[in-house]
């Protein structure tokens, strides 16, 4: 089981207010990121989560129970750090090892669920090496063994994969969201990049300046963003947004358009531009189109058509998929 | 890297250095092997005369020898327990925030810059003495019988000054070392269900293993020649109670004027420290390596 609820939760770092007051509900299984950019608060509500940081005022509650009070290692949640954290002077048995030894286990118990992390996560031929002989991903896989083995509740990452490059990190999001098919225990992950919060979470809780700006599944926020903020961190590239007489036109503040709702034409459309810069990704070209009374757009078009600096073109926005907003940021649907 | 031409050249460059340097050490250890073989005496200048080994087996059959190697390891052993430990546990708290944490850093260091012989006299006048001592007016405060510290437990007390003097060499070593400790391994630690004790056992006290390592290697070298200490305190005594191997080298030729015996003592000497050298590093070096 691993439910989490936290109920006006409110952080301060002396005068700082880091969280002003945060209300979530997590259900049992859930794949949560927590999304934002940096110094958002979203690594703090996670420590808060963890209790390894105490709540200024609020409660936290794990599966009903109150735990807000209760030292990290009573919450029955084991985390897995940025920097891994793994012990160098122990081999990585004994690392897996550790949370189980110092729950007073007993040997041959210890020994199995070792073996069993171990053979989950293809680290059995490494058993006995030093973590400082291993490679970043074998590490990262070492420090969710630690975690897997004491069956938590609840598992909570702090920007795992951050340290990884591209491709492992590719790799390791595919191994993360595998685990979590296969345990179905509650998983809180933090991130910053869209594109994982996107491709592995049930919910992702979007923050802001230590706020909830909106908590939804991945295509909820992509499809129906509450304010501006979300319109503009979820999905990449990033969307359109285009202000004055064009949004005028539609009786609203500002308009937003993402680059794949944008047609790209050369001969007709409703918006005409000129081709700056354009990123060729072989699949895609995204083209940054300089539209006279807009500014610039970025326009997603299929990698087979050829548009170079300079060139004039016409843009059409898909009506249906204009996100109008107020002067507050906030959406009208 | 350097060519092998480059390499001959600095060779040659640094062969003066090399060269007086080896001449600074040779000489003292070839006249000081050379004394030890000879009968030298300085009450009888002109009469020596070579004995042989005859020094050496005066020397070694000496009860007060084995008397002063005793001394010499337990000073050594004990300063090493007192230091370690106490450097840990101060390491320890001044690692915690506190108010006015830069300045009592400085402080603590304040000791390993009294010269040796000013905090013995300061140590033997103003706490140790049984009569005008600190520890003295303490005692009769409680109303309990003074305590003769240099009669009564000589090479404890002076265990006690030495240890005072190396304590914040030890404290700054350990310090910085557990300032290196990366934080998200003892919340990770936290997180496993390591209770404080367990934290320090388990990832603070390996994590020290080389700092350990380091302060045992430099103390023990300069502790196994603690002089000023005893000179200036208990001149070795009462008897041979408070005698190390150096102050029975320098008691030996400067004040029983014996030179061939007490250079014959000083190759002991040498001997000794390096059996101590191989068994430290057989027994601790590995920490050392990456």
């Amino acid at each position: 089981m691993g439910s989490i609820v936290l109920e006006k939760v409110h952080k301060l770092y002396g005068n700082v207010e880091v969280i002003p007051s945060i209300d979530l509900t997590i259900n049992d299984g859930e794949f949560v990121v927590f999304v934002g950019p940096s110094g958002c608060g979203k690594s703090t509500l996670l420590r808060l989560i963890a209790g390894l940081e105490d709540t200024t005022s609020g409660a936290i509650r794990i599966d009903g129970n109150d735990v807000t009070e209760t030292p990290p290692a009573k919450r029955g949640l084991a985390m897995v750090f940025q920097s891994y954290a793994l012990y160098p002077h122990m081999s990585v048995r004994k690392n897996i090892a550790f949370p189980l030894k110092m729950a007073g286990m007993d040997k041959a118990e210890i020994d199995r669920r070792v073996e069993g992390a171990a053979n989950v996560l293809n680290l059995t031929q490494y058993l006995d090496r030093r973590p400082g002989q291993l490679s970043g991903g074998q590490r990262q896989r070492v420090a969710i063994g630690r975690a897997i083995v004491r069956e938590p509740s609840a598992f909570l990452f702090d920007e795992p994969l951050s340290n990884l490059d591209a491709a492992l990190r590719v790799n390791m999001r595919l191994e993360i969201s595998e685990l979590h098919q296969s345990l179905k225990t509650t998983m809180i992950y933090v991130t910053h990049d869209q594109v994982e919060a996107m491709t592995m979470a049930d919910k992702i809780v979007v923050l802001q300046a230590g706020n909830i700006e909106q908590v939804g599944s991945p295509l909820e926020l992509y499809r129906n963003p509450r304010n501006r903020f979300v319109a503009g961190f979820i999905g990449s590239p990033k969307m359109n947004f285009i202000e004055g007489a064009e949004a005028a036109k539609r009786g609203v503040h500002a308009i937003g358009v993402r680059p794949e709702h944008i047609a790209l034409s050369k001969d007709s459309g409703l918006w005409k531009g000129t081709v700056g810069l354009s990123e060729h990704l072989g699949s895609d070209t995204f083209c940054y189109v300089n539209v006279e009374g807009i500014g610039t757009l970025n326009v997603r078009t299929s990698g087979e058509v050829s548009v170079h600096h300079g060139d004039t073109v016409w843009l059409t926005p898909g009506e249906a998929n204009i996100h109008r907003f107020d002067k507050d940021g906030m959406a009208i649907r | 890297m350097a060519t092998k031409h480059s390499r001959a050249a600095a060779r040659l460059m640094i062969s003066p250095a090399v060269l007086l340097l080896l001449g600074w050490m040779i000489v003292p250890l070839a006249m000081t092997l050379y004394f030890s073989f000879q009968r030298y005496n300085l009450l009888m200048p002109g009469m020596e005369e070579w004995t042989g080994l005859a020094n050496y087996q005066y020397f070694l059959t000496d009860p007060a020898f084995f008397d002063a190697l005793t001394n010499t390891l337990l000073l050594v052993g004990g300063v090493l327990l007192v230091t370690i430990i106490g450097g840990v546990m101060l390491a320890l708290l001044l690692d915690q925030p506190f108010f006015g944490q830069g300045v009592v850093r400085i402080l603590v260091i304040a000791p390993f810059f009294v010269m040796p012989t000013v905090s013995a006299l300061v140590w033997k006048n103003m706490f140790l003495n049984p009569v005008n001592g600190l520890f003295a007016h303490a005692a009769k405060a409680l109303g309990l019988q003074p305590y003769d510290f240099f009669a009564q437990a000589p090479l404890a007390s002076i265990i006690g000054i030495v240890s005072w003097q190396w304590l914040p060499f030890a404290t700054l070593i350990l310090l910085t070392a557990l300032q290196s400790l990366d934080q998200e391994q003892l919340e990770a630690a936290e997180m496993d269900g390591a209770g404080p004790l367990s934290r320090f056992f388990h990832i603070m006290l390996p994590h020290l293993a080389r700092a350990i390592t380091v302060v045992i290697l430099i103390q023990t070298i300069f502790l196994l020649s603690v002089f000023a200490e005893i000179l200036v305190t208990t001149n070795g005594g009462p008897g041979t109670a408070s005698t190390n191997l150096t102050y029975l080298i320098y008691a030996q030729s400067l004040l029983q004027f014996d030179v061939g015996g007490g250079s014959a003592g000083g190759v002991v000497a040498i001997v000794l420290a390096n059996i101590v050298a191989i068994f430290l590093m057989r027994m601790i070096g590995k920490n050392l390596e990456a």
